[in-house]
C-alpha cells in the first residue's frame, strides 16, 4: 500500500464520513450507537450460513417440510425461527441431477441475510455479477464445480424484491444420517449454488 | 475475480461455519461495520423503505464501476463496495433531512480537527 501523504494521523475520509453520519443520526435521536453495536454483533456472530444449513437439513429429512419450503420459502424458513431484513420474500430453488441453480445479484449485492449472513467479497465483485450470467458453466468450473453437459443451469438474479436460496442435492452417501449431522455438511457456497456437497 | 476465485478463502467443502469462521471477515474495517449497522438500525426502526436505499446503492455501484473501468483494464482492482454503500447512505440521509450536505461537512471538519491521539 502506498501513502501519498505521510501524515501519521491522517484518517480515511470514509471513516470520518461514517463517524459524522453516526453522530448526526444519534444527535437527532434517530438511532443509538448501542443499536449499531448490537446489529454488528448479530451479523458477525449469529446470522450466517448455519441458519441456511438447518433449513436444508430439515428439507432433506422431512418431505413435508421440503414441500412447504419449495412452495413458500419465507413461511417455511420462519417455522425455524429464522427471518429478518433481506429475507422478507424468500424463494428456495432445488438442485436435481437435471437442474443446477446458482444465485447472483447483477446490480448490487442482494443476498438472503437471514439464512446466509452477509455476502462474501466475491459475490459483490463486478466480475462474478456479470460473468455468472454470461458464462455460468465457466464461472462454476473456476469454483471447482464441473457440471454434466446435460444439466441445465439456472441463474437467479436477486436484484428485485425476491431473495433466493439454493436447496442443494443431498449426497447419496448420507442415507440414514440425522438432521444435525446433515446440517454440518451444508456449506454456504452450496446454498449459493457455486459448489456441490460431497460426503 | 479476474484471476479466479481465491480458493483459500472459499472452502468448497467442509462444515458451514459461523460467519467469523467462514474463511473471510464480514468487514475489512471498523467504519464498514458502523455504516452497515447504522443502515440496518434505521431500517429496523422503520425510518426508510429498503428499496429507496437499494436503488441508491445500485446507482452508486454503477457509477463506481464506470470510474474503475475508465481507470484500469482490471475491472475488479480497487473496487470499493463499502464506499458505494456509504455514498448510497449519505444520499438517503440527505434526502430524509437527517444529514444535509452542509451539516455533514461541518461535522466532518469538526472530527478532522481533533488533535491526534484523541480518544474515540
Amino acid at each position: 500500500m502506498t501513502h501519498e501523504h505521510e501524515h501519521e494521523h491522517e484518517h480515511d475520509p470514509r471513516a470520518i464520513r461514517t463517524e459524522a453520519l453516526e453522530r448526526l443520526l444519534v444527535d437527532q435521536g434517530l438511532i443509538t450507537s448501542a443499536a449499531i453495536d448490537t446489529i454488528i454483533e448479530r451479523y458477525e456472530t449469529d446470522v450466517g450460513p448455519l441458519n441456511g444449513a438447518r433449513v436444508v437439513a430439515k428439507a432433506w429429512t422431512d418431505p413435508e417440510y421440503r414441500a412447504r419450503l419449495l412452495a413458500d420459502g419465507t413461511t417455511a424458513i420462519a417455522e425455524l425461527g429464522i427471518g429478518g431484513p433481506q429475507g422478507e420474500k424468500m424463494v428456495v430453488v432445488e438442485n436435481t441431477p437435471a437442474v443446477h441453480n446458482v444465485i447472483v445479484c447483477t446490480l448490487c449485492s442482494c443476498y438472503p441475510w437471514p439464512v446466509l449472513g452477509l455476502p462474501p467479497a466475491w459475490y459483490k465483485d463486478p466480475a462474478y455479477r456479470s460473468r455468472v450470467v454470461r458464462e455460468p458453466r465457466k464461472v462454476l468450473s473456476e469454483f471447482g464445480l464441473t457440471l454434466d453437459d446435460n444439466t441445465e443451469v439456472r441463474v437467479w438474479d436477486s436484484s428485485a424484491e425476491i431473495r433466493y436460496l439454493v436447496l442443494p442435492e443431498r449426497p447419496a452417501s448420507t442415507t440414514g444420517a440425522d438432521e444435525r449431522t446433515l446440517a454440518e455438511l451444508v456449506t454456504r457456497d452450496a446454498m449459493i449454488g457455486v459448489a456441490r456437497i460431497d460426503a | 475475480m479476474t484471476s479466479g476465485p481465491d480458493t483459500t478463502l472459499l472452502p468448497a467443502n467442509g462444515p458451514a461455519a459461523p460467519p467469523r469462521a467462514n474463511g473471510e471477515l464480514v468487514f475489512d474495517a471498523p467504519w464498514q461495520a458502523r455504516i452497515f449497522g447504522a443502515t440496518v438500525a434505521l431500517y429496523e426502526a422503520g425510518r426508510f423503505e429498503w428499496n429507496d436505499f437499494q436503488q441508491r446503492l445500485i446507482a452508486a455501484i454503477t457509477d463506481h464501476e464506470a470510474v474503475i473501468e475508465a481507470e484500469t483494464s482490471d475491472e475488479s482492482s480497487g473496487y470499493d463496495y463499502w464506499g458505494c454503500w456509504l455514498d448510497a447512505f449519505r444520499g438517503l440521509a440527505d434526502e430524509n433531512g437527517w444529514a444535509g450536505a452542509t451539516t455533514l461537512h461541518d461535522m466532518e471538519h469538526q472530527l478532522e480537527a481533533r488533535p491526534a491521539g484523541h480518544d474515540h
